[in-house]
C-alpha cells in the first residue's frame, strides 16, 4: 500500500481523517472469525468431508427436498402476507392518528423479544381445535393447527416486524411535496399511491420481505409445536436436521444444514445489494 | 434492515400532526378518503390483534388460570429460580461482548470506505438468517467429542458443551448482529462531520468517540442492547442443542418452559413464559418511554 | 448520563454472574452424579433420587446429589456421545445405549450383562388412552384403523416410546395374520394413515391428545397413560389394554469412562443397584412401571396393571436387527410415508 495516492486506482480504503480504523476493524474481524466464521466453517468442513456424490445424494433425497420445499414455500407465503399487511400497518402507523397508536407501534417488536418456544405454545393454544380461534374456525372447515397453514401462522408472527420496521422509516421520509405535485398534475389518490409512492417503497419492502423470508426458512422453536410434523406434509427442514441427528446421522444433518446455510447467505447478499443499490438511487438529504 | 426503526421511526412522533398542506383542496389529494382510512386502520389493527395481541393474551391467561397464588408459587420453585439465574448470567456475559463488537463494527463500517464492506456486512447479518438449530449444531460439531479439539478439551477437563460456556457461545452467536445492525444505518446517516470537527479542534480519537460519537448514537445503542438482551434471554433452539438439560444446572428459562410444559405443569410453564413475555414487554415499554421522553433530542441527533 | 449508568449496570451484572459461577462450582465439592434419562421418567427419578440419597447417607455418611437430565431418548444419547458427563444413563431403548457404547467407548459393548434382567430394572408396555366413556368403542388394535378414528403417536424417528408403539402395532398385525410380516406392514401402513400429527416426543404427543383435544386414541407407555390419568383427570380419560402388546424394556447402564474420570464409580454403581432393591422396585411400581421383581412391590400397585399377551424385542431379532430394519434411514417407517401422501 505504498504510494497509492498518485497512481494506483485500487486501494483498500479511502483516506479518512478519523482514527481507529485498524482497531475497530480488528475487533470486528476477530470477533466475527471467532464466533461466526470458525463455527460455520466447521460445518462446511464436515459437509465437504462427505464427498460430492454423497452430498448430492443426501440433498436430493425426496424427503429432504420435500422438507426444503415446505420450509421455503411456507416462509414465502408468510413473507408475502407480511409484506401486504406489514406495509398497510406501517402506513397506518406513519400517517394516521388513533388511540393506542404508541402501544401498537411498540407491540410490533414483540416477536423479536418473545422467545420462539413461548410463541409456538401460545399460537398452538389459540389455534388448536379447542383453542380460542380454533373453536371459531374449525366448524367453518378451516384447520390451522397441525397443518401447513399452522406453519404459515407461526412464520407470520415471527416475520412481521422485519417488514414493518424496514418500510416504516422510509415512509416517514417521503416528502409530501411529491404527493402534492402528483395531485396537482391531476393524479387521483389511488394513482399517486400506486404509481408514485409504492415504487419508492419497493426496495425497502423487498428487503423486509427477504428478511422475513430468510428468518422464516430457518425458524424452528415456534413451528414444531403447531406444525403437525408429518413427513412430506408439514415437516420443515430444521426439524429434518433434528431427526437426522436423532438417528446419529451427522452426515445427512450437516448436508441439509450446509444447503440451508448457502441459501441464507445468498439471500442476505441479495438483500444487501438491494440496499446498497437503493442507497445510491434514493438519496435522502437530511 | 429491521432495526432501522431506531431513531427514524421515532423522529416524528406524530407525523400526521406535521405541517398541514398550504392549500386546503390538496389535503384530500395527499390523504385518503375517510372510508379508506378507516378500512386500512381496522385492517391493520385486526392483523395486529390476531397475530400479536392474542398470543400474548393467551400466555397470561394460561399463567393465571389457577389464580395469582399458583403463579407466584410456580416462580418460587428452586429449579425455576436457578433457570432464571442462569439466564441472567448468560445474558450478562453475552450482551456486553456483543455491545463492544457492535460499536467497533459500526465504527469501521459506517465511518470508513473500504473494499469488501458489503461482504463484511453480509457476514455480520448471517446469524440472523441461520436456523437456530444450525447455530447450536455448529458448536456441537466444533466442540463435541468427535471434533478436532473436543478430545483435547476433555483431557484437560475443560467443559464447553453442556455447560455455561456453550450456552454463552450459542447465545453470542444468535444475538451477534443486533447491536451492529442497529448502529450501522444510524451512523451512516449521521456521517462523520461532527467527528472531523472535533478532531480538527485537537480532540484525541478516544475523546472524540466518548464526547461526540457516543452521545449521538446512545439511543440507537440502547435499543440495540435492549433487543439483544431480549433475544439473549429468549433464545430456545440454539441453546436447546448445547444445553444438556441438566435440571437446576444448565436449563435456561425458555428450556425450563419446555420442561415444565412436558411435565404437564402448564400453569408453571406459562408462568415462566409470562415472565419472559413480561421481560419482552418491559423492553418494549422502556424503549417507547425513552422515545417519548427524548424524542426531541433523538430527532436532533438524527438531523446532524 | 443514561448510557454510563447502563454500562455500570451491565458491569455489575457481569461481576454478579461471575460470583454465581464461583458459587456453582463450590457446590460440586459434594459428590454429584448425573443421571441422563428420557422423558417419562421424571416423576420416577424424582422420588427414587430422594430415596437413594437418604439411603446413601445412612450407609456411608456421605451426601450425594443426583442431577437429572430428561429429553427424547435419542437426543439424550447424542448429548452423551458429544460429551455430556453422564455417570449413568437410563434410556428408553437399548439401541441408544449401544450408540453411546459405539460412539464413545465409555460403555463396554457387553453392558447389558452388567445388571440383572438384561439391565432393565423395570419394564412397561404400550396401551391405549381414550376419552372418557370410550365414545368410539375402541377395544383393540383392529379398531384403530376404522374410518373415523384418529390415532396420536409421536414420531418413531425422534421418540423412543414411539418405536415401541410401532413394534406393538406390528406385533398385532403379525399375530392377527398368522405371522405374515407383509400383512403386518399393510396394517401398520393403514394405521399411520390415521395419524394426523407426529410430535417429536412422547410428552408432546400426550399434550396434543389431552390439551389440544386432538385424536381419539393415544398410543402411550403404560406408565405414561396412568400418569396422565393421575395428573390430568381420571374423569376425562380412560385406559384400554389391547389384547397384545410389546414388553418395553428401558435399560440402564453405567458410563464407565465418565465415572472413572470423576471418581464416582462406587456411588453410581450403588445407584443403579438400588433400582433392583426391594425399595427401588417398590418405587418403580408406584410410578406405574412393571417391576422386575413384582413380589417386592405393593400388591395394590401390581393389581393396577391389565392382563395382556406380551411379545418382546427378541421376536423382532433384537434391537440390533430391528433398529436399522424398521427405523433406519430408508427403513420400513420411511417407506410408510410416500411423497404426496
Amino acid at each position: 500500500m505504498t504510494d497509492t495516492t498518485k497512481t494506483a486506482p485500487w486501494r483498500f480504503r479511502q483516506p479518512s481523517v478519523l482514527p481507529g480504523f485498524g482497531l475497530s476493524l480488528g475487533i470486528t474481524l476477530s470477533w466475527l472469525v471467532l464466533i461466526v466464521l470458525i463455527p460455520l466453517s466447521g460445518l462446511v468442513f464436515r459437509a465437504s468431508g462427505l464427498g460430492w456424490s454423497d452430498f448430492v445424494a443426501l440433498t436430493l433425497d425426496p424427503r429432504t427436498l420435500n422438507a426444503l420445499k415446505i420450509s421455503f414455500g411456507t416462509a414465502f407465503l408468510a413473507a408475502v402476507i407480511n409484506l401486504i399487511f406489514g406495509v398497510i400497518l406501517a402506513w397506518v402507523l406513519v400517517r394516521y392518528r388513533f388511540p393506542g397508536k404508541r402501544v401498537i407501534d411498540a407491540m410490533v417488536d414483540l416477536p423479536f423479544a418473545l422467545p420462539t418456544a413461548v410463541a409456538g405454545i401460545a399460537l398452538t393454544t389459540l389455534y388448536a381445535p379447542n383453542g380460542w380461534i380454533g373453536q371459531v374456525i374449525e366448524p367453518l372447515g378451516l384447520k390451522v393447527a397441525f397443518t401447513p397453514a399452522g406453519i404459515v401462522v407461526a412464520l407470520i408472527f415471527v416475520g412481521l416486524p422485519f417488514v414493518v420496521r424496514t418500510v416504516q422509516p422510509i415512509m416517514e421520509e417521503i416528502d409530501k411535496e411529491v404527493e402534492e405535485a402528483a395531485a396537482t398534475l391531476g393524479a387521483s389518490r389511488f394513482q399517486t399511491i400506486s404509481r408514485v409512492l409504492l415504487p419508492g417503497l419497493m426496495p425497502a419492502g423487498l428487503t423486509g420481505f427477504a428478511l422475513a423470508f430468510a428468518r422464516g426458512v430457518g425458524e424452528y422453536g415456534s413451528v414444531i409445536f403447531i406444525a403437525g410434523n408429518l413427513p412430506y406434509v408439514s415437516e420443515i427442514a430444521p426439524l429434518l436436521i433434528v431427526i437426522r441427528l436423532e438417528e446419529f446421522n451427522y452426515a445427512a444433518a450437516t448436508a441439509i444444514a450446509a444447503v440451508m446455510l448457502a441459501i441464507s447467505f445468498a439471500m442476505l447478499l441479495f438483500i444487501n445489494s438491494i440496499q446498497a443499490w437503493s442507497r445510491r438511487r434514493y438519496v435522502y438529504v437530511a | 434492515m429491521s432495526h432501522d426503526l431506531t431513531a427514524s421511526s421515532v423522529a416524528s412522533p406524530l407525523p400526521a400532526s406535521g405541517p398541514q398542506p398550504a392549500l386546503p383542496q390538496l389535503a384530500a389529494a395527499t390523504s385518503e378518503s375517510r372510508f379508506a382510512r378507516l378500512t386500512l386502520t381496522i385492517t391493520a389493527l385486526a392483523f395486529v390483534a390476531l397475530f400479536l395481541l392474542l398470543p400474548l393474551a393467551a400466555v397470561f391467561t394460561e399463567a393465571l388460570r389457577k389464580g395469582p397464588a399458583e403463579f407466584v408459587a410456580a416462580l418460587g420453585d428452586a429449579e425455576t429460580f436457578s433457570a432464571i439465574r442462569l439466564t441472567l448470567t448468560v445474558a450478562a456475559i453475552a450482551v456486553p461482548l456483543n455491545l463492544v463488537f457492535g460499536v467497533a463494527a459500526a465504527w469501521a463500517i459506517a465511518k470508513f470506505e473500504f473494499k469488501g464492506k458489503a461482504f463484511l456486512t453480509t457476514l455480520i447479518d448471517l446469524p440472523f438468517s441461520v436456523s437456530p438449530v444450525i447455530s447450536g449444531l455448529v458448536f456441537v460439531l466444533l466442540f463435541g467429542s468427535h471434533s478436532l479439539i473436543g478430545p483435547w478439551l476433555q483431557s484437560h477437563g475443560i467443559q464447553i458443551l453442556f455447560a455455561v460456556p456453550g450456552l454463552v457461545l450459542a447465545t453470542v452467536f444468535v444475538t451477534f448482529p443486533f447491536v451492529a445492525r442497529e448502529l450501522i444505518p444510524l451512523m451512516q446517516e449521521q456521517g462523520s462531520s461532527d467527528e472531523e470537527a472535533a478532531l480538527s479542534l485537537g480532540a484525541s480519537g478516544w475523546q472524540t468517540f466518548w464526547h461526540v460519537t457516543l452521545p449521538n448514537i446512545k439511543w440507537g445503542l440502547l435499543y440495540g442492547v435492549l433487543l439483544c438482551n431480549a433475544r439473549a434471554m429468549g433464545e430456545f433452539g440454539a441453546v436447546s442443542v448445547v444445553s444438556g438439560h441438566i435440571r437446576g444446572e444448565t436449563n435456561t428459562m425458555p428450556l425450563q418452559v419446555e420442561i415444565l410444559y412436558n411435565e404437564y405443569n402448564f400453569v408453571a410453564a406459562f408462568a415462566v413464559a409470562a415472565l419472559l413475555a413480561l421481560l419482552a414487554l418491559i423492553t418494549l415499554i422502556l424503549k417507547t418511554a425513552l422515545e417519548i421522553r427524548y424524542s426531541a433530542e433523538i430527532a436532533a441527533s438524527r438531523r446532524h | 448520563m443514561v448510557f454510563g449508568r447502563i454500562t455500570g449496570i451491565v458491569g455489575l451484572a457481569i461481576v454478579l454472574g461471575g460470583l454465581q459461577l464461583g458459587a456453582a462450582s463450590v457446590a460440586f465439592a459434594d459428590t454429584t452424579i448425573l443421571n441422563v434419562s428420557y422423558d417419562p421418567t421424571r416423576e420416577l427419578y424424582k422420588d427414587f433420587n430422594a430415596a437413594f440419597a437418604e439411603k446413601w447417607k445412612a450407609d456411608t455418611g456421605e451426601t450425594v446429589t443426583i442431577q437429572t437430565s430428561h429429553g427424547g431418548s435419542g437426543k439424550q444419547a447424542r448429548s452423551v456421545i458429544d460429551g455430556l458427563q453422564a455417570d449413568v444413563v437410563t434410556l428408553a431403548l437399548e439401541a441408544d445405549i449401544d450408540a453411546i457404547a459405539k460412539g464413545t467407548g465409555k460403555i463396554p459393548a457387553d453392558w447389558k450383562s452388567k445388571f440383572e434382567n438384561n439391565s432393565a430394572p423395570y419394564t412397561s408396555t404400550i396401551v391405549f388412552l381414550v376419552r372418557k366413556g370410550n365414545p368410539k368403542g375402541v377395544k383393540d388394535w383392529n379398531d384403530l384403523v376404522k374410518p373415523d378414528i384418529q390415532v396420536i403417536t409421536p414420531n418413531p424417528k425422534t421418540s423412543g416410546g414411539a418405536r415401541w408403539n410401532f413394534l406393538a402395532a406390528w406385533a398385532y398385525g403379525r399375530a392377527a395374520n398368522g405371522g405374515d410380516d407383509a400383512k403386518a406392514q399393510e396394517y401398520v401402513t393403514e394405521l399411520f394413515k390415521h395419524v394426523p400429527v407426529l410430535d417429536t416426543g412422547a410428552r408432546g404427543a400426550t399434550t396434543t391428545f389431552v390439551q389440544r383435544g386432538l385424536g381419539d386414541v393415544l398410543l402411550a407407555w403404560e406408565n405414561e397413560a396412568y400418569l396422565s390419568l393421575e395428573e390430568l383427570g381420571p374423569d376425562k380419560f380412560e385406559i384400554v389394554t389391547p389384547s397384545i402388546s410389546i414388553k418395553a424394556e428401558p435399560p440402564v447402564a453405567l458410563v464407565d469412562g465418565n465415572v472413572d474420570a470423576k471418581g464416582t464409580r462406587k456411588v453410581a454403581e450403588a445407584y443403579l443397584g438400588y433400582l433392583y432393591s426391594d425399595a427401588g422396585q417398590k418405587i418403580a411400581a408406584k410410578h406405574y412401571y412393571r417391576p422386575f421383581k413384582p413380589a417386592a412391590a405393593d400388591p395394590a400397585d401390581i393389581a393396577r396393571f391389565g392382563e395382556l399377551k406380551l411379545v418382546t424385542i427378541e421376536d423382532f431379532g433384537g434391537w440390533k436387527e430391528a433398529q436399522p430394519k424398521f427405523f433406519g434411514d430408508g427403513g420400513v417407517f420411511d417407506q410408510l410415508y410416500k411423497p404426496g401422501q
